[in-house]
């Protein structure tokens, strides 16, 4: 069964072991060495679990038996120390990839990274590209090649933005700004989806992740440009927020600006609710936290020059819950 | 008056649930009506309900277990069956409403209400006859430990008929189970069945701790104590020290939810992180809470069917008690993507891969003890082998998962499903089909039938792998759990598979009723006078079968581990035996059944906001508790020419047998 289960595997072109970009490879080479490096054990117990079974079976006259025979160092040695190594050369393994393939870790790549920002919505993803100005919904667009970092967050329930084929996931969390570095190295179009359970809308949840040569990717900017509709904070968010399921593909040519860092902070509000002046600087003080906290783990995006603006003009509207 | 209850709570317009409420009517009148008929309450209430003798108790666990595994597996093959038909376009049978109860209580009742009580039953069964105790440390507590789980167990079926189950998946991750996202009374019935259960856990925990450490027989120093006694003291230390992590987290919740806090709700500075942190922090020690007593089963099986000593007693004891001990770091493997560092995630990585260490040596002892035995292929031992290749696999893809960097694609997919339905199943269900075989006899007389005890391994066995290997595969394509339909067609004949194997387990269930049917129908011919039908190694052997009521005549004294194996090689038991003495016994206590019936008004109440009714239940409880506070009429002695009396005619059963 499992013999099969493998052969099945390796001859077959699935997500996860058919990977479409530089992390989802990493990390299919990672699961298969895992996977050979714990059959030294797995499969001598399999064998001998059947071997002894029927070997020492009662009716087997031939078997030896010593029905006090109950300890032997070397045997006792041997079942120690190979566990022990196959764990430290997983234990090594584990430490390296943990921080090779740590999603928040910028790839390295001539070409320079894209931001994108995705908000998960009761039930679908709002993609924010703060750079073109622009955003879309259950349907995402990069250039291959190039590095992408999703910043990801939810305007509702925990969600987990996944493409499959392209390695990582990770959560998205109302008021949390967590963030997943991607590439795709093959032009395609990949199913991409939550994978944390959100509720009633949650089976389609789903998006499309079109990756495009660089040309293609302009023109779909263009294309979202063209759009009639726009996103304002926070009236059209909070109309899109509205729960909906299987949500259609949607563009929007126009964004209110730093519109995914209003999203974040809508979580952010504390005891008082009323809103005045002299919030906007307490706002602004945890927004340069923010942006100071990325700078310092080396991703500084074209945005957040003009965060502290944005957000002033905004806090004014930051809808205050209670 | 009523509080949210109205007559519009029940889902008369859902003509699933309706039929399956009318089952439950049917079977419930049926059997209401035959125990009248045969005037059984009595005998019910006085020799079964308030009994303190933890052997009854741990039957009637096992009895609950079972009839909530049904209940349990009939979500089971609903799923399967609504995701072999939701491909592509179409929708299914269950909408996502639906469906999302269904998986929730799937979960919910397999964890607390079959595989808890099954190992919670077989401790009560084993564990004082294993150290040669008359009962244990707190008999009452032991009763009302029984009754809140029955009572929780009966308040998650009201929810079926009543109102609805939470639809949150099985450990209703906050803000989804929090008041603004689940208003309903789904997450009310969850947190409040849970609550009452997880009190009467707590007190088995306490109870069971105190029972080994306080109440082994003269002789039995903890290195002579059977393997299934240590895991079960491990599995105890494990309850006591994490169930109130899910206590508290749940009245955290609560607050939430009744009081309008903020612990964990998206805004307001709550958190949804600490939320799943302190879920885990219970629920991975939880998982060796139901997998240790399943390790203790597979040793004694192992050695009694080897008729040879278990192979590395001592390193078995230190590899649980190094088990125990690492359960309780390795929490937040179950969430490696929500975004914490590399050193933290790698950290958690490395802590798991670890207990992957004394559980191999473990798997090899057992190896070592069939090596140069002479193994009795049982159903026992089939389910002893069956489990050996499945948790090793089980365990495999667990230190897979382990890896963060591999995790991060593995994650919240249908690997993650089959991984633990891998241990779960391939480690509880067969530890607890093996343990209930083997101490069947012990609890009852007779033994079970083999043939069909077989006939149900294979079934299990087989569907296992047929069930589950579908969803590994699947997992590699993009397949995530708690999904209701997906959109890929291709993955529909790894569905259809998947239903097929569940159908195989439903034929082993099934295989097991008939072997309770066949059994009892010919337990004249499988009786077992003597006690001892396996040539058993440990103490709970050397008493008659049913075990008396008060266990052991005279309490017996060991010398070694395996004592009552010893013993029987020595054969030298011909020696002025000592003269019977009076016997201190608990008695019987209606305390228990009273408290929690006033415990199920109080959590059914809470749930439909019915404050008055909450209150009269907390009333109930007091008094209740006050009046068994203040009684002193709660042991006696049982004379020793009774005693004498009754061991006189399990001898002429002997010899008649003989």
């Amino acid at each position: 069964m499992l013999l099969a289960l493998c052969l099945f595997l390796a001859g077959c072109s699935s997500a996860l072991l058919d990977p479409k970009g530089q992390i989802g490879a990493e990390q299919r080479t990672l699961i298969l060495t895992a996977f050979g490096l714990m059959l030294i054990v797995v499969i001598p117990v399999i064998v001998m679990t059947l071997l002894f079974g029927w070997r020492y079976r009662r009716s087997n006259s031939l078997a030896k038996y010593t029905p006090d025979w109950a300890h032997s160092n070397v045997i006792e040695a041997v079942v120690w120390i190979v566990p022990c190594a196959i764990i430290a050369v997983l234990a090594l393994l584990t430490w390296k990839t943990s921080h090779s393939l740590d999603p928040h870790k910028p790839l390295e790549s001539d070409v320079a990274p894209i931001e994108i920002q995705a908000v998960a919505l009761d039930w679908k993803w709002l993609f924010i590209y703060p750079e073109q100005g622009i955003a879309s919904v259950n349907e995402v667009a990069f250039p291959v090649d190039t590095p992408v970092r999703f910043r990801v967050s939810s305007g509702s329930v925990m969600n987990a933005f996944f493409i499959p084929h392209l390695g990582s996931q990770i959560y998205a969390m109302a008021g949390m700004d967590n963030d997943v570095h991607l590439i795709a190295d093959e032009i395609g179009s990949y199913p991409g989806r939550s994978t944390n359970y959100s509720g009633a809308g949650f089976s389609g949840m789903t998006f499309e992740a079109k990756v495009t040569n660089p040309e293609d990717f302009d023109a779909w900017v263009e294309t979202v440009r063209a759009a009639p509709q726009t996103l304002t904070y926070p009236e059209g968010y909070e109309a899109l927020a509205e729960p909906s399921e299987s949500n259609p593909v949607e563009y929007f040519s126009a964004i209110s600006p730093s519109l995914y860092e209003s999203i974040l902070r809508s979580f952010h509000t504390g005891g008082e609710h009323q809103m005045g002046g002299d919030h906007a600087d307490s706002h602004d003080g945890e927004n340069e936290k923010t942006a100071d906290h990325a700078a310092e783990s080396g991703h500084v995006t074209n945005n957040h020059a003009s965060q502290d603006n944005a957000m002033r003009s905004h806090s004014s509207s930051v809808e205050v819950g209670g | 008056m009523f509080g949210k209850l109205t007559l519009e709570s029940i889902p008369y317009h859902e003509p699933i649930i309706m039929v399956v409420a009318a089952f439950m009517a049917i079977g419930g009148i049926a059997l209401f009506g035959l125990i009248t008929y045969y005037r059984k309450w009595g005998w019910l209430w006085n020799e079964w309900f308030t009994s303190v003798d933890h052997k009854k108790l741990g039957i009637m666990y096992f009895i609950v277990a079972l009839v909530m595994l049904l209940r349990g597996f009939s979500d089971a093959i609903m799923m399967r069956t609504q995701l072999a038909m939701a491909a592509g376009d179409a929708a299914g049978y269950l909408p996502p409403e639906h469906y999302d109860q269904i998986f929730t209580a799937h979960g919910v009742i397999m964890i607390f209400f079959v595989a808890m009580p099954m190992v919670i039953g077989l401790m009560n069964l084993v564990v004082p006859l294993q150290i040669g105790a008359r009962d244990v440390a707190f008999p009452f507590l032991n009763n009302l430990s029984f009754w809140l789980f029955a009572v929780s167990a009966i308040l998650v079926n009201i929810s079926l008929v009543v109102g609805e189950f939470a639809k949150t998946g099985w450990l209703a991750y906050a803000p989804l189970s929090g008041i603004e996202f689940s208003p309903g009374v789904g997450v009310d019935y969850w947190i409040w069945a849970l609550q009452i259960s997880g009190i009467g856990t707590t007190l088995t925990g306490i109870n069971f701790f105190v029972t080994i450490i306080k109440m082994r027989t003269k002789g039995m120093t903890m290195f002579r104590m059977p393997i299934f006694t240590w895991t079960s003291l491990c599995a105890n230390v494990l309850i006591i020290a994490s169930f109130p992590i899910l206590t508290a987290t749940i009245a955290l919740l609560t607050l939430d939810r009744y009081l309008g806090m903020h612990f964990f709700t998206n805004d307001f500075g709550g958190n949804m992180m600490m939320y799943v942190n302190l879920i885990w922090a219970w629920g991975h020690p939880e998982v060796y809470i139901l997998i240790l007593p399943a390790f203790g089963v597979f040793s004694e099986v192992i050695a009694t069917f080897a008729r040879k000593r278990l192979f590395g007693y001592a390193t078995m004891v230190w590899a649980t008690i190094s088990i125990t001990l690492l359960s309780f770091v390795v929490w937040l493997h179950h969430f490696f993507t929500m975004g914490a560092g590399a050193n933290v995630n790698a950290f958690f990585g490395i802590m798991t891969m670890i207990i992957a260490i004394p559980t191999g040596v473990k798997v090899f002892n057992w190896l070592f003890t069939m090596f140069r035995g002479s193994l009795e292929l049982t159903s026992p031992v089939l389910w002893t082998l069956g489990f050996i290749i499945t948790f090793t696999l089980g365990g495999m893809t667990g230190v897979m998962l382990a890896v963060p960097a591999a995790n991060f694609v593995l994650h919240n997919s249908l690997f993650v499903i089959a991984h633990f339905h891998n241990v779960i199943i391939g480690g509880v269900v067969f530890g607890m089909m093996a343990g209930l075989t083997y101490w069947f006899p012990k609890a009852f007389g007779f033994t079970l039938n083999e043939k069909w005890g077989k006939r149900s391994f294979w079934c299990w066995f087989i569907g296992f792998y047929v069930a589950f290997m579908p969803l590994y595969v699947l997992a590699f394509f993009g397949a995530v759990r708690r999904m209701q339909s997906y959109a890929n067609p291709e993955w529909q004949p790894w569905m259809i598979l998947a239903w097929v194997g569940a159908v195989i387990i439903m034929l082993g269930i099934v295989c097991t009723i008939i072997q309770f049917w066949v059994s009892i129908r010919d337990r004249k011919q499988n009786a077992d006078v003597t006690g001892d039908p396996w040539n058993g190694r440990t103490l709970e052997w050397s008493t008659s079968s049913p075990a008396p009521f008060y266990n052991f005549a005279r309490l017996p004294e060991v010398g070694d581990i395996d004592s009552f194996w010893s013993q029987k090689q020595r054969s030298e038991e011909q020696l002025e035996e000592a003269p019977y003495t009076d016997i201190h016994m608990p008695r019987n206590t209606v305390a228990g059944p009273v408290i929690s019936f006033f415990a199920l008004v109080i959590g059914f109440a809470l749930v439909w906001h019915i404050w008055w009714l909450a209150g009269v239940g907390a009333v109930g409880v007091f008094i209740s508790f006050m009046a068994r506070v203040f009684n002193d009429d709660i042991d006696y002695y049982v004379p020793a020419a009774e005693v004498e009396r009754i061991e006189r005619e399990h001898q002429q059963r002997v010899e008649a047998q003989a």
